[in-house]
């Protein structure tokens, strides 16, 4: 069965691990719907959460081939257990002074927020899970999106585990 | 007969000299470097961005430097030297073309698991990213065929990149490792302290002993299976785990098959061997796959020559598979007993307390009939030189005792099939990547690590053409190879393929304008015969072996001879072609 999966990677912080691992799920077929990168709470070592898409022996192997990297520290199957996912999308909205009240009740309700104010546009942040921020942009959408930016989940395992 | 190889004069006062810390350059700290790792040969071709390197080591005496013809003969020859002598091959490249000439020989050795420091020279590091002069970013080209590499940013670091390079191409599964070393800091000067200690990596612990409760499982199914059969592969060799494997073997009796990379893994005398598997392997031991209860595959890896079409591969079997490589464990088949762990260090715990398989002696005999009934065999002709019959020549005369390296293709699968391997390290071919023009070089590295053995390259013509400029390193340095080429005048593989499978429709296939190689081998001083019936065939190979250089041997065989049994792709492994024998 082809599932969705959230995995951690804490890497050594060095060039070239960014390719080094996305190189990998490229040579072996293993599909990356999305990436994030940044430091850790360790100095010196960064975590990539990685979402992809596939089924059961699919993700045993990646993480077997991830752990073949001498840069690859430990490798998180998030989904495997109860998890946070955020994402964060900037949307470029198109909005003459007479459309304004109606995206910001939109704004409002799903708790994002305007962070730029132009004369015909709006720029919206939002926060939150996949399937929420994929609902705020189907609300803005006849409105008229302009420009739109989404930095792919970063997730983390509920309570001290 | 012993290869004339000049002696490398490291002593071991010498050796302590050269520990000193000392404020050197990175082109001394590589060397000396290199010398506390133990390399005594080094395979290497200068330019523009190891000129420092080398200039290290003008007179530098205390490992020997080969000076191939092109760095596809090097990596090849330190590919060829560290699966013979099981120590860490290493060859030197400059930037740029250099490099890259690397390529398939770094992708050859990342395919079959052999231990190589790959050294590289680059642009200064300020130059790098500007499209310089012979710069190439050799570390993200060879990011997918290197089991880990460095790019060099700081002289610094050099003496640390250095030892765990070694540490981390020949521990865990081995593999090639790569320096990229940029021109300026094999120039800059730093304090040099000799490493030596043990190698702690955080993200690099590979895991030697096994599970003991699968160790367990393992017993309890070999003392119920009625048709177990052992799969061994080329992890035997790089374990050094043969000897284990021969106890094994001996407290179980069960059945055994080594595949292409498994060869001398396992004594081919010997009563319970089975020949190789898969593709051009024998009838037995892919009946014996195909119908056993307990498949137990030994260091190797399921590659697709082995077990053909996946769906319908040992499908009665309980799957066992050791490894040292996790990641190996059911990435083609369905593994029921997962044991991870060196080879060696798994057979030696399992060796305590199996016993034999009580319930197979019904199976045993059924081996022994498909054996005696099922043989490799080809129809011999007294009007032409007959490719197997040659491969037979050199058995007999050698009694399988020299070191065989081969090119790829035809002559390769008559030389697997025919050549009777005794010892492990005595057979050198490539399996993975399956790398034409392989052949001729490994056998050159192949003798530097083995100055006393004889040393038979089996090439087709195809492949010969593909690095015979090394023959230049045979002569000037008297490397006594036995160069022998199966011509048969076409690319033979292909043409096999082209009439099977085809429809006799031969594209491109026809290899009219090789040279004479006869000529070809004196035009570079080496000694060069040729035969064409079985009795000049015989006289011209034991004047090669009674002659102390290197030799080259053209047998002008059967063009239309095939390779069989053959599992075409897509047929399970019993669905076999047997030829016309």
């Amino acid at each position: 069965m082809t599932i969705k999966n959230t995995i951690a990677v804490l890497v050594n912080d060095h060039p070239g691990v960014l390719q080094r691992v996305s190189g990998l799920f490229g040579r072996r077929g293993f599909n990356i719907e999305s990436i994030t990168v940044g430091q850790s709470e360790e100095v010196g070592l960064s975590r990539m959460v990685i979402v992809t898409i596939g089924d059961e022996n699919n993700l045993e192997q990646i993480e077997k081939q991830l752990y073949k990297l001498v840069d690859v520290i430990k490798v998180i199957d998030l989904s495997s257990k109860p998890m946070v996912s955020r994402e964060l999308a900037m949307i470029k909205v198109k909005a003459e002074p007479p459309q304004r009240p109606e995206i910001m009740g939109v704004v409002e309700t799903f708790r994002a927020a305007v962070v730029d104010v132009g004369t015909t546009s709006l720029i919206v942040q939002v926060i939150g899970d996949t399937e929420k921020i994929d609902a705020m942009i189907e609300l803005l959408k006849p409105y008229g999106i302009r420009e739109l930016t989404r930095t792919g989940v970063t997730a983390m395992i509920r309570g001290n585990a | 007969m012993s290869a004339q190889i000049p002696e490398v004069r490291s002593t071991d006062e010498l050796r302590e000299k050269w520990m000193k810390p000392e404020v050197i350059t990175g082109s001394e700290i590589l060397l000396r470097s290199l010398l506390l790792e133990g390399v005594d040969c080094v395979f290497g071709y200068p330019g523009g961005a190891v000129l420092y390197i080398y200039d290290a080591m003008y007179g530098f005496e205390d490992f020997k430097h080969v000076l191939t013809r092109h760095e596809q003969g090097a990596i090849h020859a330190a590919d060829g030297y560290a699966r013979a002598s099981g120590k860490v091959g290493v060859c030197i490249a400059t930037s740029g073309p250099g490099a890259t000439n690397l390529v398939t020989g770094i992708a050859t050795a990342f395919m079959d698991s052999v231990p190589l420091v790959v050294i590289t020279g680059n642009v200064i590091s300020s130059l790098i990213g500007t499209d310089a002069f012979q710069e190439a970013d050799i570390t993200g080209i060879t990011m997918p065929i290197t089991k880990h590499s460095y790019l060099v940013r700081d002289v610094e670091d050099l003496p640390r990149i250095i030892h765990e390079a070694f540490h981390i191409a020949n521990t865990g599964r081995k593999g090639p490792v790569l320096i990229d070393i940029p021109k300026d800091i094999s120039a800059a000067q730093t304090l040099f302290v000799p490493q030596m200690g043990p190698v702690t990596m955080r993200g690099y612990n590979p895991k030697v002993l096994p599970n003991k409760i699968q160790l367990d499982k393992l017993t309890q199914a070999i003392a119920e299976a009625k048709r177990p059969f052992i799969l061994a592969g080329g992890g035997v060799v790089y374990s050094g785990g043969h000897e284990a494997l021969y106890e094994f073997v001996r407290k179980t009796e069960i059945p055994i098959t080594t595949t292409l990379l498994g060869l001398g893994g396992f004594p081919s005398g010997h009563e319970l061997w089975t020949g190789m598997p898969g593709m051009h392997g024998t009838y037995t031991s892919n009946q014996a796959i195909q119908q056993s209860d307990l498949l137990i595959c030994i260091g190797a890896r399921f590659d697709d020559r082995v077990t053909g079409k996946l769906d319908g591969f040992a499908p009665h079997a309980k799957i066992v598979h050791i490894d040292i490589d996790p990641a190996e464990i059911g990435k083609n088949v369905p593994t029921d007993i997962p044991i991870v762990g060196d080879v060696k260090a798994v057979l030696e715990l399992l060796n305590q307390d199996v016993k034999r398989a009580n319930q197979a002696d019904a199976w045993r005999a059924q081996i022994q009939q498909w054996k005696n009934e099922k043989p490799y065999s080809y129809k011999d002709s007294d009007t032409v030189l007959k490719p197997q019959w040659v491969v037979e020549l050199l058995d007999e005369t050698t009694k399988g005792g020299a070191i065989v390296t081969t090119d790829v293709g035809q002559h390769q699968m008559w030389a697997a099939q025919y050549y009777k391997f005794n010892q492990p390290r005595s057979w050198v071919t490539s399996g993975g990547l399956g790398t034409m023009g392989f052949g001729f070089p490994s056998a050159i590295g192949a003798q530097m690590a083995n100055p006393d053995r004889l040393v038979i390259s089996i090439n087709g013509d195809g492949g010969m053409q593909m690095c015979s400029q090394e023959l230049a390193i045979c002569a000037i340095n008297n490397i006594p190879v036995k160069i022998v080429i199966i011509n048969n005048q076409v690319l033979g593989m292909v043409r096999q393929w082209q009439e099977l499978i085809y429809d006799n429709r031969y594209s491109h296939i026809d290899l009219a304008g090789s040279p004479d190689f006869v000529k070809l081998a004196e035009a570079y001083g080496v000694k060069g015969l040729r035969a064409t019936n079985k009795e000049e065939a015989r006289r011209a190979w034991q004047e090669a072996l009674d002659t102390p250089g290197p030799v080259v041997v053209e047998f002008v065989v059967s063009k239309e001879e095939n390779v069989y049994p053959m599992v075409t792709q897509g047929s399970t492994i019993d669905q076999m072609l047997m030829g016309d024998e």
